[in-house]
């Protein structure tokens, strides 16, 4: 793992990003080739989309606004006048209507990409992705496989109050029969995007808003068309001794931000970022835990049952000898999302929180 | 022959029939009723305060609307029966007859198995309507598709799903359909393209909706010009007042899929009669509503069933597009085998007991020479063995072996879960390889 590397931002949604801005902006880079060519998230999933359905007639996209509109949030941008009405499907409001379409027509082999505006309206939709598409290979003793992807904008955005702003990774992470996956950079974006829709399963794959206009330096291998990473495997972002910090989607940049604070007071901290909730990469979170001996969970999500109570248990049940710290879990706070934006600011995590948790730890925190 | 259906056809009432081969049935109830606008009650007398079962005239449908398909208007209208005009042959006429006794001796045999603890959980039964599956799937090819409810037994063996796997899936064996992961109301085949039974109310139309996308997919998109799949979607009328209902008559009517909505409306919820639960009980009309022809049939009388059938799946088959179809029929039994059942009223049921549909057929077929006595009872006693053999089959096959209950979650090769080894399949380091190192 090479060194951290300063950047600056450009975003199109600058607005939407205040709570981003604060802070230096450092990211771990891996091993990229000499002119580190950079990409936003929002492009790495056009691109991704764009590559799989160029590759296999069988993939088609269908949602609200993902045609004509070219996607609430741009992510299906031009591929209406590329692949046509038949395969950019622009459906009326109805989240069961066609996510349960997209299940029928995943039963018979086409590769549906069911975007969801964002995934707060994936609860209208809920049945036909848990008891449709999850259930139906078990329940069919594999015969009827479905090859789906659920995609859209998850976890908490800004400003836009309780019912449009919260994470899912623990719905969908509880229930057998999907595979989950949070993607955090352009990198992860391209190359899980085109896992999710290669695998023969369902994916719910979860997208954040406000990482859609971040720019990422991206490999040459991974602007490839052929590239794709593995589904269950995590990525250690950024190399440790001191202490593991585990998050996912936008959680990873403000777990990069703090192990960089962390390091200025002498403290190594480990970043990895999940990449996969379903399967979860226990052997690479307890390696880790292994070598650095305390944790600190970091989800948006709410407490109960989330991503870092099961993170937690892995660890109890398979390092537990390990452990010299009790394990700090950091959240979303347990209330339905406020308006205000002060409140708001408090019922998610931030960097400072990390920061801390992670010093506690360490036994070096004053609280 | 009308070659297609239009809403506004569809709305004229059908005129009154004397001679058609239906109407020498010398029941009363068909021959006064043709004079009304229905002759389909439902619980109607329930609700008109404890008058005497009166069948002709209901208040179910208040406007002469009547919807049958012009072929069979067409074929009726003509008074003479000679053969030619009889709306089935008689390899026809077996074929239907056989495939009801199938369902209704197959439902009959598992409430015996489920009293006897053989099978468990929520068994729905079909008896009483089985014109409604013969009618229609008996139409179909093998690569069209059936989706089903959590009543969905009869459905897959009308699709050709062998008896012996059904009762075993029932039995939660092995030899299952779905190896015993399935159940009563999840029976799948892919052989068979029945894209199984959905146990909560609309889930299936959906699914349904998306088979029926994908002809469209193939043909438009793949360039398959060949593939005129056509699916069904089965669900009851309980459902109708569920979003999905509405959200994919409009998605199929917009994007003309070949579909065909067959609503087997039984007048009851469990104990929730449609009538209490419904604004405008008459089903067929929220066809027209999306643009899409709306046909309401007696779902008692599987020829009736059977030719209004022929015209959707016809229509389907040319890329028309969707057909509802309001089939309205009635349970024998109560909504499940856990069900008492002491909500609907005796009268109603002892009127629709009089409408069994074998009976009828039978009677069809007698009247038209086309069988004989002894034919039917070959038959009968031929699929009084089949089940017989079924249920011997399903009690003799194995029970799911342990390491089972972990196989199939994904279709991914490498699986997930816990291997046999206890650790995590996902810990292989092959589980699912990219092309990154990471």
């Amino acid at each position: 793992m090479s060194g951290i590397i300063g950047r600056t931002m450009t975003s199109r949604k600058i607005s939407a990003l205040n709570q981003f801005l604060m802070g230096s902006r450092v990211f771990a880079s891996r091993t990229y080739s000499s002119s580190a060519k950079e990409m936003t998230v929002r492009d790495a999933l056009n691109s991704a989309l764009d590559e799989e359905m160029s590759a296999d007639p069988k993939v088609f996209v269908m949602g609200e606004e993902v045609g004509e509109y070219q996607g609430a949030y741009k992510i299906t941008k031009g591929l209406l006048d590329k692949y046509g009405p038949e395969r950019v499907l622009d459906t009326p409001i109805t989240e069961a209507g066609f996510a349960g379409i997209g299940v029928g027509a995943a039963y018979h082999g086409l590769k549906p990409i069911i975007e969801f505006m964002t995934f707060n309206f994936s609860m209208q939709a809920i049945d036909h992705i848990i008891n449709s598409a999850a259930k139906s290979n078990y329940m069919s003793a594999g015969q009827i496989s479905v090859p789906i992807v659920f995609r859209g904008p998850n976890g908490a955005a800004a400003g836009v109050g309780a019912q449009h702003s919260q994470c899912y990774a623990a719905w969908f992470g509880s229930c057998p029969g999907l595979k989950v996956l949070a993607p955090y950079s352009s990198e992860d974006a391209r190359g899980l995007l085109k896992a999710a829709i290669r695998d023969p399963d369902p994916v719910v794959f979860l997208e954040n808003e406000l990482l859609y206009g971040e720019s990422f330096p991206i490999s040459a291998e991974a602007l490839d068309s052929s590239f794709c990473l593995p589904i269950g495997k995590a990525k250690i972002e950024r190399e440790g001794k001191d202490v593991t910090i585990t998050a996912f989607s936008k959680m990873v940049g403000y777990a990069l931000q703090a192990a960089e604070i962390l390091a200025k007071e002498g403290i190594s901290a480990e970043v990895i970022n999940l990449r996969s909730i379903r399967p979860l990469d226990r052997p690479a979170i307890n390696a880790s835990v292994r070598k650095t001996n305390r944790l600190v969970t970091v989800e948006e999500g709410f407490p109960q049952h989330g991503v870092g109570a099961e993170i937690c248990a892995s660890v109890v049940e398979e390092s537990f000898e390990y452990l010299d710290a009790p394990v700090e879990r950091i959240t979303g706070a347990d209330v339905p999302m406020p308006y205000a934006a002060n409140l708001e600011r408090m019922a998610v995590p931030q960097v400072e929180d990390i920061v801390r948790a992670a010093k506690r730890a360490c036994y070096r925190s004053s609280t | 022959m009308a070659t297609s259906f239009s809403a506004t056809k569809l709305l004229q009432p059908l005129p009154p029939l004397n001679s058609s081969a239906r109407s020498t049935d010398k029941n009363t109830l068909m021959s006064n009723q043709f004079k009304d606008s229905s002759f389909f009650l439902g619980s109607t007398h329930k609700l008109s305060l404890k008058k005497p079962f009166l069948p002709p005239h209901s208040q179910r449908r208040s406007k002469p609307v009547f919807a049958v398909s012009e072929v069979v208007k067409d074929k009726k209208l003509k008074n003479d029966s000679s053969l030619s005009n009889l709306l089935i042959t008689k390899e026809e006429g077996l074929e239907l007859y056989e495939d009801m006794v199938l369902g209704r001796a197959f439902e009959d045999m598992c409430a015996q198995m489920y009293y006897r603890g053989k099978m468990f959980g929520f068994v729905h039964l079909y008896n009483g309507q089985e014109a409604v599956s013969t009618g229609f799937i008996k139409l179909l090819k093998k690569e069209d598709s059936v989706v089903s409810t959590y009543r969905d037994h009869v459905h897959a063996l009308s699709k050709g799903v062998p008896a012996r796997q059904v009762m075993s899936e029932l039995f939660g064996k092995t030899t299952g359909c779905c190896r015993g992961q399935g159940g009563s109301m999840h029976m799948f085949s892919k052989e068979h393209n029945v894209l199984g039974g959905f146990a909560f109310i609309g889930e299936g139309i959906p699914v349904a909706t998306g088979a029926a996308f994908t002809s469209k997919y193939k043909r438009e998109v793949l360039k398959e010009a060949d593939c005129d799949h056509v699916t069904m979607a089965f669900f009851g009328d309980g459902t109708c007042n569920n979003g999905q209902f509405f959200e994919c008559l409009n998605m199929a009517a917009l994007w003309k899929l070949p579909i065909i909505f067959v609503v087997e409306n039984n007048l009851w919820a469990i104990g929730m009669s449609h009538l209490r639960a419904t604004s405008d009980p008459e089903i067929w009309k929220k066809g027209p509503a999306f643009g899409m022809p709306g046909v309401h049939v007696d779902g008692m009388d599987v020829l009736k069933v059977r030719e209004v059938a022929k015209e959707a799946v016809a229509r389907a088959r040319r890329g028309d597009g969707p057909t509802l179809v309001e089939c309205e029929t009635y349970r024998f039994r109560g909504h499940s085998l856990a069900d008492p059942d002491e909500l609907r009223d005796p009268a109603e049921k002892n009127h629709y007991a009089a409408r069994d549909p074998i009976s009828a057929l039978k009677k069809y077929m007698f009247e038209n020479n086309l069988v004989n006595e002894a034919e039917l009872k070959a038959i009968d006693k031929r699929i009084d063995e089949l089940v017989e053999d079924a249920v011997e089959f399903a009690d003799e096959s194995p029970h799911p072996v342990r390491s089972q209950l972990l196989e199939n979650v994904f279709a991914d090769p490498r699986g997930f879960g816990i291997g046999p080894d206890g650790r995590y399949r996902c810990e292989d380091p092959k589980f699912t390889e990219g092309t990154a190192h990471v």
